[in-house]
């Protein structure tokens, strides 16, 4: 049975870094971050291809890093399988060769027989004397896999393995990945920029940024309740309105907004009279037929002040009449046509009470841009 | 010994002990990051940009038999360097070291790092590394190298007329032959060396361009 991934990093030069996280056997772990925030340096230092001032990286009882005791296992001794961003195949070998040289301690028939099974479990069989330059992007990114899980790794690194590839393809490795891990009792981090891939693929989420981890948890956990308004800026999010807790029930807030408006949300930690920013997921807006009346519950009105086609849907930015801030969402083209929505229609949305998420304004970094104020635009 | 066999002898032992050098140094110089680098790098290309003759006339100096250097280096081969074919070999080592580096250098600058990480984090111990990834794929590098060193060596005349002088069989070389048959008219001959020469250095630039490092 495999260990679980511990890492624990700290430096200041010459980049910040400030990372402690966690990956279970059979887990998948995403690290996301805008580029340069850090992850790729993160996933180097547990490969042991970079060094950091402090640190520890644990695999369960094996330790491949510990500064304090001057411990640092070089990579061949870490026993991890990594997948390089642009694969680092062996351009000179075979696709067989390129898996039979990750095994070693055993006679070559062996060596043979375990790439070609690796092959055969990453959809590669009959291109074994194929050379990396003839191969596609995704037959690429398979070999690469298959020679980094060749040397029964005891942790398995991706470092962007789907950037180099298309949105079809993309989906189709998404799929064998997905039927590949199944068997995989080993921790697993993936290291991408693309929340729709960890969606897809991760099991649970740590976000990174200048270098720092601002958050782990649940992929589901971590992107419906961000901690910070930096975390949910990072993770994607628009629509961020400044309230102050009005009343707290036992099953549900109530929030006041500027103007008097009301909105009601989950129940939360929040004294009433915090100043709060609410975090309002296009997936919580539903918007009102113009037949509907204005009686319903956590209703804002306001007129569409741009709406952008883009494919088979409309991105719509509202602006809303009692709020100095405007809503983001996307409905399907059809149903906005059949509405007549367009730019200067006046709208209705209503908020699903449970997809209403609460985050403190204090726990706003200094240094992020996004400042806030009292009653300000987010 | 005639001209010809005296050029390759020297050309031969030139290249069979730069060829390792290079390959080291080459090496170091790819991966390696520190401050002193370009002083050190200036210091091995510096035969590129001085005139032979101004080298030669510093090895004249280390060789002199009147000086520390030249007493140690007598007794270490057991005569006077000035005017012999070791001190001529010695000579041609130091001249061609650049052409020896500089080749091996690009070619392992041109490597891929991830190519040598990806093979660290499959197991491949650096030896074994340098084995089956960096030798396979810098071996134009190498091939580049050994051509430009060997055909070099073939053609200098500066140092060579300065630190081996031009004794028949020992120390004359091709183009010391040329240099001697044309100032005693023999145009023929000449003509003759020159053509070899000539043909040999386009051989071996054609060798030099194909030995392309990109895969």
């Amino acid at each position: 049975m495999t260990d679980s991934l511990s890492v624990c990093l700290s430096q200041q030069s010459p980049i910040v870094l400030n990372v402690d996280l966690v990956c279970r056997p059979g887990e998948m772990l995403a690290l996301i971050g805008p580029s340069g925030s850090g992850k790729s340096t993160v996933l180097r230092t547990i490969a042991g291809l970079q060094s950091v001032s402090q640190g520890q990286v644990k695999c369960g009882n094996q330790v491949w890093l510990d500064s304090d005791a001057g411990i640092n296992l070089t990579p061949q001794r870490r026993r991890v399988g990594m997948v390089f961003q642009h694969y680092a195949l062996f351009p000179h070998k075979s696709v067989l060769e390129n898996v039979k040289l990750a095994i070693q301690g055993l006679p070559e028939e062996e060596r043979c027989r375990k790439a070609s099974e690796w092959l055969a479990r990453t959809n590669m069989t009959g291109l074994e004397l194929r050379k990396p330059g003839s191969l596609s992007g995704g037959q690429r990114q398979r070999v690469a896999l298959a020679r980094a899980l060749a040397r029964e790794p005891s942790a398995l690194l991706l470092d962007e393995p789907f950037s180099a590839v298309d949105q079809q393809t993309r989906r189709k490795l998404y799929r064998e990945l997905a039927q590949l891990r199944a068997d995989l009792p080993i921790p697993i981090l993936l290291v991408t920029h693309d929340i729709s891939e960890v969606q897809q693929l991760a099991d649970s989420l740590c976000l990174i940024h200048r270098g720092r981890t601002l958050q782990q948890g649940a992929v589901q956990d971590v992107i419906n309740a961000p901690r910070t308004k930096e975390i949910a800026r990072l993770l994607g999010h628009q629509n961020l309105i400044s309230a102050k807790v009005l009343e707290r029930q036992e099953k549900h807030t109530i929030y006041l907004l500027e103007s008097d408006e009301r909105l009601t949300g989950p129940a939360c930690d929040f004294q009433p009279g915090a100043e709060v920013i609410l975090l309002i997921p296009p997936t919580a807006i539903t918007v009102l037929d113009a037949q509907q009346n204005g009686m319903q519950d956590n209703l804002l009105r306001g007129y569409v002040r741009d709406a952008v086609g883009l494919g088979d849907e409309l991105s719509i930015r509202m602006h809303l009449d009692t709020v100095t801030k405007s809503l983001r969402f996307r409905l399907p083209l059809h149903t906005a046509c059949e509405q007549g929505i367009r730019t200067g229609t006046p709208l209705g949305v209503t908020i699903r009470p449970s997809g209403i998420h609460a985050i403190a304004t204090d726990s706003v970094q200094p240094e992020s841009s996004t400042t806030e104020h009292k009653w300000t635009s987010c | 010994m005639s001209p010809f066999l005296v050029s390759i002898k020297l050309a031969l032992w030139t290249t069979l002990t730069l060829l390792p050098v290079g390959l080291l140094l080459g090496r170091w110089l790819a991966f390696a990051q520190f401050r002193a680098k370009p002083l050190v790098e200036s210091i091995l290309f510096l035969p590129l940009v001085l005139p032979p003759t101004v080298i030669g006339y510093y090895l004249l100096l280390v060789f002199s038999p009147q000086t520390l250097t030249g007493t140690l280096a007598s007794r270490l081969f057991g005569e006077p360097l000035v005017f012999t074919f070791p001190g001529l070999v010695i000579a041609s080592i130091l001249v061609n070291l650049p052409f020896a580096v500089q080749p091996m250098q690009i070619a392992f600058a041109a490597l891929p790092h991830e190519v040598r990480e990806a093979a660290w984090v499959s197991g491949l111990s650096p030896l074994r590394t340098w084995w089956h990834v960096e030798l396979p794929l810098t071996w134009q590098g190498m091939l580049a190298s050994a051509t430009l060193v060997f055909s070099h060596t073939l053609g200098e005349f500066g140092v060579v007329l300065l630190v081996g002088g031009n004794i028949d069989g020992v120390t004359r070389t091709v183009s010391i032959a040329i240099y001697d048959s044309v100032q005693a008219f023999d145009m023929q001959t000449a003509g003759w060396y020159s053509f070899s020469l000539l043909s040999f250095s386009l051989l071996a630039l054609v060798i030099v361009r194909n030995s392309n490092p990109a895969r």
